[in-house]
């Protein structure tokens, strides 16, 4: 017993406790209930209250399903294709990103989602330099919220316009990454979190589909390219474990359709062919329902403090650096000595 | 009545009997975006393995990779008639973020093909001419897209009065029936808008009988075809061993055709079509691109190319040269100056006589 309550009453604090810095924390076991447990029942209401927001980037070829997918995503018709009345399915003849937003609500939980789209993207003939109009959309996002931030008076909620998530569609080749995805991923990966997915994956058997997935692996470690989820972002084993089982499945390959068939009785989303119907939320038949999970039901909080805390804390450093070398642009109270080596100091430890 | 029979109705097989010695030879060119199929469904096509011991690059490589073309020959014996079948490749098509011009190469290679046959053709000794003429190409249109891209129409454009174009609409299999209807719909408007000349199947003349003709609309309206190709033959779950993809929600066979067009393009290409899409070749692209070269070689400017008639389809069959407008304006001149000569000959001569008259009557 006492060997019990001394382990308990162990200094959880550094082996060498500096004098200067204040008392050491101990753990302490309660001998009877105090109701600290309900902040997370206090948390909750409060952010039921003031609503969630997501904002999702979808970039590809034209014709790769991006915005069926994110229609089948969010069960509900929230893309451009079916928010613009006249929709003409011509290829521009430039990249120019169109955000659309919708409010969705689930079991009293408000969302506002926006979805951001790039036609254009990937389509012309020389594609040199298509990402860039998203880098500058994204970096843009990164300032309006940087401006706010640094305002004297500011808001008490920052509106939050920041990309959280850039879903890549990658061709379904079956080969490899094709220099122009390389090209993108290389340069979208070190600002935003960018999740690779195979699109029209119905075009591949699990071989191949086993096979290019392998490739496509082997040729984002070849070229150091990060996508979502991060390594070197898990926060504790118990991450590191249900990230790692994600990352051996990434890319996803994905079907997307908001059609609905009778299989066995059953009304299904799916895609009717002469050789069958290809279910799309069945893991057999493809990865669509492994994407929505990541996405949405367990990893959303974290692409957004993934976001909020490193890619926009990148940003936010090289702009303070910036200014501070220039001495133009962004007057803060927080370019003192001490309040940028504390941000120096967190960015290192990413 | 047997005086009356000469004999010349066994020509055809005379002819026949001659070509099967002879032997055939046939080039088809694939083209379009890697990832698209084109290496198996031309070993599904011509039932070969010409592609089975394929390296596939990696993305490093193919970042360096240039458009290069590749030439397989094959020899296929069937029924003892031979066919010598040459399948030229353009892998590195498309492949790059910055593609312009990247169809050069292969409009140049087709060019040089003309020149060889021309040169052998206009040659001493003529016996054994090498035809390497590209006979047909067959170009692949990614399912994933709104119907042609810039790409796409680029390249058709500046190869399309060079060779038999016949689009087909690659990995079919992606696209439901209604979505593989809309997207045909789609190729055939922009094939018209941007106006790429494709291959024509020739009308049948109206003394065939009613299931040619019916085989022959049906095979113009499913326009371009919706090919799937795979060399697997599947054995399991199946009532015979036939050629597939196995998916987890179903099986395609690629000879079903309401699964894919494959058999039609097959039958297309090689039961129906093959020697007219010889003949075209004969005689549309490579005497067009002959009148050219011999206009450069005759005229040192170049400039009235464009004013020269092009030889279409319809006119073969009316017998007719071409028209080279410079020639003829040079002819219709000579003709003008000569019949001003002419006309004041005659003038000449009635004053000749009339002096004569004159003369006579002096005298």
């Amino acid at each position: 017993m006492r060997e019990a309550e001394k382990s308990m009453a162990e200094p959880q604090s550094k082996p060498d406790p500096d004098p200067k810095t204040e008392a050491t924390v101990t753990g302490l076991d309660l001998f009877g209930y105090v109701g600290i447990e309900s902040v997370l029942d206090q948390m909750r209401r409060k952010a039921v209250k003031t609503g969630f927001e997501f904002n999702i980037m979808v970039v590809g070829q034209s014709g790769l399903g991006k915005s069926t997918l994110v229609n089948t995503l969010f069960k509900s018709k929230v893309s451009r294709k079916s928010c613009s009345p006249s929709f003409e399915e011509g290829i521009s003849k430039t990249v120019n990103l169109q955000s659309v937003s919708h409010v969705i609500e689930e079991k009293g939980v408000k969302m506002k989602l926006t979805v951001i789209d790039t036609p254009g993207f990937g389509d012309q003939i020389n594609n040199l330099n298509c990402w860039e109009p998203i880098m500058k959309y994204i970096n843009e996002q990164y300032e309006k919220y940087l401006k706010e931030e640094i305002n004297i008076n500011r808001k008490r909620k920052i509106p939050d316009t920041r990309v959280h998530c850039c879903i890549y569609f990658v061709p379904p080749t079956g080969h490899c990454l094709r220099p122009l995805d390389l090209e993108f991923m290389k340069r979208l990966g070190k600002v935003v979190s960018v999740v690779p997915v195979i699109a029209k994956s119905d075009t591949l058997t699990l071989d191949e589909r086993q096979r290019f997935k392998e490739r496509i692996r082997q040729d984002l470690w070849t070229n150091g390219i990060k996508v979502y989820p991060q390594k070197e972002y898990d926060e504790d084993t118990e991450d590191r474990i249900l990230n790692d089982k994600i990352r051996e499945k990434i890319p996803f390959a994905v079907v997307g359709t908001d059609k609905e068939h009778q299989v066995n009785g059953k009304n299904v989303l799916g895609r009717k062919t002469k050789w069958g119907v290809i279910e799309v939320e069945n893991v057999a038949h493809c990865e669509f329902a492994n994407l929505r999970d990541l996405l949405i039901r367990s990893h959303l909080q974290d692409l957004k403090d993934v976001t909020h805390n490193i890619h926009y804390e990148t940003y936010r450093v090289r702009r303070l650096n910036e200014s501070n070398l220039n001495g133009i642009g962004l007057s803060t109270p927080l370019a003192s000595v001490n309040g940028t080596a504390v941000r120096k100091e967190s960015e290192s430890n990413l | 009545m047997d005086k009356e029979y000469v004999g010349f109705a066994t020509l055809p097989s005379q002819v026949h009997r001659k070509s099967v010695k002879r032997g055939f030879d046939f080039t088809l060119m694939v083209a379009g975006e890697s990832g698209l199929g084109k290496s198996t469904l031309v070993d599904s096509l011509f039932l070969t393995d010409l592609y089975s011991e394929r390296k596939i690059l990696n993305a490093e490589e193919r970042i360096s990779q240039t458009l290069e073309i590749t030439r397989n020959a094959v020899e296929i014996e069937e029924r003892g008639v031979k066919v010598k079948l040459t399948i030229v490749d353009t892998p590195g098509f498309g492949d790059a973020v910055d593609n312009a011009d990247c169809w050069t190469p292969i409009a140049r290679y087709i060019n040089e093909q003309f020149e060889q046959y021309f040169r052998d053709e206009s040659g001493l000794n003529r016996k054994n001419i090498q035809d390497n003429r590209v006979h047909c190409l067959l170009y692949f249109i990614s399912p994933c897209g709104h119907g042609l891209r810039p790409i796409d129409v680029e390249f058709l454009k500046a190869v399309h009065d060079k060779v038999n174009i016949v689009p087909v609409i690659a990995k079919s299999d992606t696209l439901t029936p209604r979505e593989v209807k809309n997207l045909k719909q789609r190729v055939r408007d922009e094939i018209e808008e941007f106006g790429i000349t494709i291959y024509q199947f020739p009308d049948c003349d109206s003394d065939e009988d009613e299931e040619f003709k019916q085989q022959d609309t049906a095979l113009k309206d499913s326009f371009p075809f919706a090919v799937i190709g795979s060399n697997t033959v599947i054995r399991e779950n199946v009532e015979r061993p036939m050629r597939g993809r196995v998916y987890p929600w179903g099986v395609v066979e690629v000879d079903n055709p309401s699964h894919c067009d494959f058999v039609k393009l097959r039958n297309m290409l090689i039961q129906t079509h093959m020697q007219d899409l010889k003949d075209v070749t004969q005689e549309v692209h490579y005497e067009n691109y002959r009148a050219q070269c011999i206009q450069n070689l005759s005229r040192s400017g170049a400039k009235e190319r464009a004013s020269r008639n092009k030889i279409s389809r319809q006119s073969i069959t009316e017998l007719s040269l071409v028209p080279l407008a410079d020639t003829e304006k040079l002819i219709r001149e000579k003709d003008e100056e000569l019949r001003r000569m002419q006309e004041m000959l005659q003038k000449m001569q009635q004053q000749m006589q009339q002096s004569q008259g004159e003369q006579s009557d002096t005298l």
